[in-house]
């Protein structure tokens, strides 16, 4: 799954002055990589909760380090999304690269090594893989955002590397921990089933601390309330399609990890920290909706709503039940969805009027009504409205928690009030209304922006309206998942309706 | 067994020689081409004696093991790269003797004298490094301190541009090293008074034996450790770092800060893990507190110099700290690690170094970090390689910083030394901010028109920088190799 991938960065490196020729072949290495992985997909079996395609080779046997790969349903959506993402940043952002700091050949070259590293730190089942991916990730992305970003481009990369290493050496400190665990309990390993298995000999303290240690660096990632604050920077300053890579696709890599790491490595800690982190998602949730409602900066916006989204996907993951899990891992599909869908029609929207106030644009409706259109069913799937695919996760996470914890799905409700706030307010503003001035002569999207956003609102309307194919795919795992903690799901108690 | 000392020395002696006898003329590339080829046979020579192990060598005073072996080979491997840099002779002063600005100087540098008795100096330093990490008796390791040393004090006054500085440089490192070899001998004296014997398996037997007063142990052993935490510039014994670093040149700062570093680590792991070794309920807590402190401090200044060599100055004190936690650890994984680990740092240093002598302008090294600004874009390749090595000091995975990291901080949690591998990560993470602040600086900022540029490197120094990338590289992604060689070869006889 991973070498095509290899080689096509490799093929990106040869020609230098033809850009044409750069983007075309970035573009091709993507969409064959996107086609590869659903046919690859097409084999999985849903009904099998054990890892499947698994490779392994022998890395570095002293420290019992294998080059192993291996995914699970949840694992496998993530990765369609990553690679099906990927070929419409580059269309989507096909001039983006220009005017960059580092060159157009640059700018492809980073997105794929990016790419291959998001397909395995989704696919390792070697924590110590997964940990050199995670941290190797950071290269790349920070050279996107500080060389073709816009305004304080370079302090936003710095300070988004610095919040990433420093969780990143957490985290480090605490798989060292596991490692000498695990050399003192039989063999040293990093193999993920082998760890899981080790929580039988660490006493509750010990696993308090390792935990967190992942844990701070997931929530960093996530980014969860109170880690959060370099996103809105970074997202801000990155170009649109920086930011789709950044929000849509690595942010999942902490909740990602929450999952694969927290709960299965650590049950018992999980349990104990439970009630702090539903806690923190509730915040995240409120805090990040109001900050969105009062955002002027478009990009801003929807980082901040993201915030308020990676709340409830925290929550899902935390609840502990078959419902929410597989809401909450649907939910990082449809996020990475809808905010693509955002931040595209939001570049161009940036891109045509040369500014990213929201205030500055008005009556797009009837300059643009392609582009508004667009923008207006982003929109709408980010505020969960029925019929569009985040409704469905948002609803399974919600009907998931309130089975165990009533009063916390009863509180992240509000969050969906509030999102229907920061949604149709700038909608309202940048889409109704006058025409301010200076806006007249904007072109509405071209083909190859229509070719680019039409298959993502495809998406949107297909997984609300049938999200069986995938749900297929994610339950099963995520009910092995809830299983391993001990969690039986509680039968529901009020049916009225739920 | 000492066959690789021996050349060394020989080949320095042949160098003070051609320096007497030969032309000036052909003297440069005689002593370039006389220093490689003792160092190549020297290496040839250690390759030999693999398994050929003894602890009687030279009367009892130098033993020869697995670790010794390495980090022979380590020294060895590091020099040959580092001398390489000398050639780029016209660093160095054209009259050292003379005051600088005096007319002696002028008529010397008109003349366009080069000078060439840095080969001979650097070999019998080699000589001193190879001697120190052998050396199993207390009178053995003096000498090769000093051999290490006398040849550095010299060569970091040898710069050939900023001469005062250079030459305050030397003064300085040869006074403050002076005063911890006075302390180490103090240290030696009560070794002495204490177990009746100078050689490290005396000392150890008089330590299990334990009927001697400890104090004088204790006194012997932190005296010792002051003139060895010197050398390998632990804080509070750091002082001295910045300024020879800074001052001395460039060429010269790289020998010094790999090769050095290797030699003394080596020396302390040996008389820590082979002599001192039953009392290490008492000396643990005191190198831990160093270490700590070490690491932490560090990583703090390092944030605020404004100075390329006295940035990496400071970050060589943070690994100093780092590579302390490997010793204080005292087990096999920590002996492993820290070989390792001082391998690829050694070789990293003297890349980054040898890409810090290409940056000029007019007057010579541009060392100021704020007219590195947009190196990224004037010469993209020099700035990707500075870039990477900083990210291998920084423990970025893939690069060999990494996997050292991991290894001596693991080593240290094993010994269940808690509180080094926190400390450890977040000093870590401290430090990771000013290597990053560089890669921002060059890629980042827009360049100043200064006359600030990067001379095209001669053929030297590209294979120093090129085998220097290369060997991070491959100890960060295919290190298995490299450290089982080192687990299955690295003990010391007792």
């Amino acid at each position: 799954m991973l070498l095509p991938l290899l080689g096509a960065a490799l093929i990106a490196l040869i020609p230098s002055a033809q850009e044409r020729l750069v983007k075309q072949v970035a573009l091709g290495t993507t969409l064959v990589v996107a086609v590869a992985t659903l046919v690859k997909a097409m084999s999985f079996d849903a009904e099998n909760t054990e890892l499947q395609f698994r490779q392994s080779y022998s890395w570095i046997p002293s420290f019992g380090i294998n080059w192993a790969l291996g995914v699970d349903g949840i694992a496998l959506v993530l990765i369609l999304m990553s690679v099906i993402l990927a070929p419409l940043v580059i269309l989507g952002g096909w001039n983006e690269s220009e005017g960059g700091r580092f060159g157009v050949k640059t700018f492809y070259i980073l997105i794929l090594v990016l790419e291959t590293m998001v397909i395995g730190v989704f696919a390792a089942t070697d924590l110590f893989l997964f940990y050199v991916f995670f941290e190797a990730m950071l290269v790349p992305i920070y050279f996107l955002i500080g060389g073709y970003g816009s305004g304080e481009r370079a302090a936003a990369a710095v300070k988004f590397l610095l919040y990433s290493l420093f969780g990143g050496l957490l985290m480090l400190a605490s798989i060292i921990g596991l490692f000498v665990i695990s050399g003192q309990n039989g063999e040293v390993t990093f193999d993920i089933t082998k760890l899981s298995e080790l929580h039988t000999v660490m006493s509750s303290t010990t696993q308090n601390i390792l935990f967190l240690g992942f844990f701070i660096a997931f929530a960093i990632k996530a980014p969860l309330w109170p880690f959060h604050t370099w996103l809105p920077d970074a997202a801000k300053s990155g170009s649109a399609g920086t930011s789709i890579l950044l929000l849509g696709i690595l942010d999942k890599v902490g909740t990602y990890g929450m999952i694969r790491f927290c709960l299965s490595i650590f049950p018992d800690a999980s349990k104990t920290f439970t009630p702090v982190i539903i806690v923190l998602s509730l915040i995240s949730i409120l805090y990040g909706a109001f900050l969105a409602i009062g955002a002027k900066d478009i990009k801003r916006l929807i980082a901040y709503t993201s915030i308020s989204h990676f709340g409830f996907i925290t929550l899902g993951i935390f609840a502990m039940t078959t419902q929410s899990q597989s809401g909450a891992t649907l939910y990082m599909f449809n996020h990475g969805f809808s905010t693509a869908a955002l931040f595209l029609v939001a570049g161009w929207m940036i891109i045509r009027r040369g500014s990213s106030t929201i205030s500055d644009f008005g009556g797009l409706q009837r300059i643009t009504p392609i582009m508004a259109w667009s923008f207006f069913i982003a929109g709408l799937s980010g505020l969960a409205l029925p019929g569009l695919s985040s409704f469905v996760s948002e609803f399974l996470v919600l009907v998931g928690t309130y089975t165990r914890y009533p009063l916390a799905a009863i509180i992240a409700t509000f969050g969906i009030v509030l999102a229907a706030l920061y949604i149709l307010i700038p909608v309202q503003r940048a889409l109704h209304g006058e025409t301010t001035p200076g806006n007249e002569n904007l072109k509405d999207l071209n083909l190859r922006e229509k070719v680019t956003i039409a298959p993502v609102i495809a998406i949107i309307i297909f997984l609300g309206f049938y999200p069986s194919p995938l749900l297929k795919v994610i339950n099963p795992a995520a009910a092995h998942i809830v299983q391993q903690q001990g969690y039986s799901d509680p039968a529901p108690t009020m049916n009225g309706g739920k | 067994m000492l066959a690789p000392i021996l050349v060394v020395l020989a080949g320095a002696v042949a160098g003070v020689l051609i320096e007497a006898f030969a032309p000036r003329k052909s003297r440069a590339s005689s002593q370039l081409a006389l220093s490689l080829f003792t160092l190549v046979i020297a290496l040839a020579a250690l390759v030999r004696t693999r398994g050929t192990y003894s602890s009687k060598a030279a009367m009892n005073t130098v033993t020869f093991d697995g670790a010794g072996y390495l980090l022979q080979m380590a020294i060895l491997i590091i020099a040959i790269i580092a001398i390489l840099l000398l050639a780029d002779s016209d660093k160095f002063a054209a009259a050292p003797t003379a005051a600088p600005g005096s007319d002696e100087e002028r008529e010397a540098q008109a003349a366009n004298i080069r000078v060439t008795e840095v080969y001979p100096l650097t070999l019998f330093a080699i000589g001193g490094a190879l001697l120190f990490t052998v050396a199993t008796d207390l009178i053995t390791l003096f000498v090769a301190l000093e051999v290490l040393s006398l040849p550095l004090y010299l060569m970091a006054g040898l710069a050939r541009r900023r001469r005062l500085a250079s030459q305050e440089a030397a003064l300085k490192y040869f006074l403050l090293g002076a005063f911890s070899s006075a302390f180490f001998l103090f240290g030696v004296a009560y070794l002495y008074g204490y177990s009746n014997s100078i050689t490290y398996s005396g000392i150890a037997a008089a330590i299990t034996g334990g009927t001697a007063n400890d104090v004088f142990l204790l006194i012997g052993i932190s005296f010792v450790s002051v003139g060895l935490l010197f050398k390998v510039s632990a804080v509070p014994f750091h002082s001295w770092a910045p300024d020879v670093y800074q001052g001395s040149p460039t060429a010269v700062t790289a020998f010094m800060a790999a090769a050095t570093k290797v030699a003394a680590f080596g020396a302390m792991l040996r008389i820590f893990y082979v002599a001192f070794a039953g009392d290490v309920w008492q000396w643990r807590p005191m190198l831990t507190a160093i270490a700590l402190i070490t690491m932490v401090f560090g990583s703090l200044v390092a944030i605020s110099q404004r100075d390329v060599k006295r940035m990496l100055a400071y970050s060589s004190i943070a690994h100093a700290g780092f590579l302390l936690s490997g010793i204080i650890a005292l087990n096999k994984s920590g002996l492993d690690a820290t070989i390792f680990y001082l391998f690829a740092y050694g070789i990293a240093t003297v890349g980054a170094f040898a890409i810090v002598s290409l940056i000029n302008d007019a007057s010579g090294e541009v060392t100021d970090l704020n007219r590195w600004a947009g190196l990224g874009k004037r010469s993209p390749w020099i700035a990707i390689a500075f870039s990477f090595l900083l990210l291998a000091f920084a423990g970025i995975p893939l690069t060999s910083g990494f996997v050292g990291k991991f290894s001596i901080f693991s080593a240290a949690y094993e010994s269940g030394n808690t509180a080094i591998l926190i400390t450890g990560v977040l000093s870590s993470a401290i430090a990771a901010f000013f290597y990053i602040r560089v890669v921002v600086l060059m890629f980042f900022k827009d360049p100043v028109e200064d006359g600030t540029s990067v001379v095209i490197p001669s053929i030297y120094t590209r294979i120093t920088i090129l085998v220097s990338l290369v060997i991070t590289l491959i100890l960060g992604v295919f290190p298995a190799p490299v450290l089982d060689y080192i687990s299955q070869t690295a003990f010391f006889l007792r």
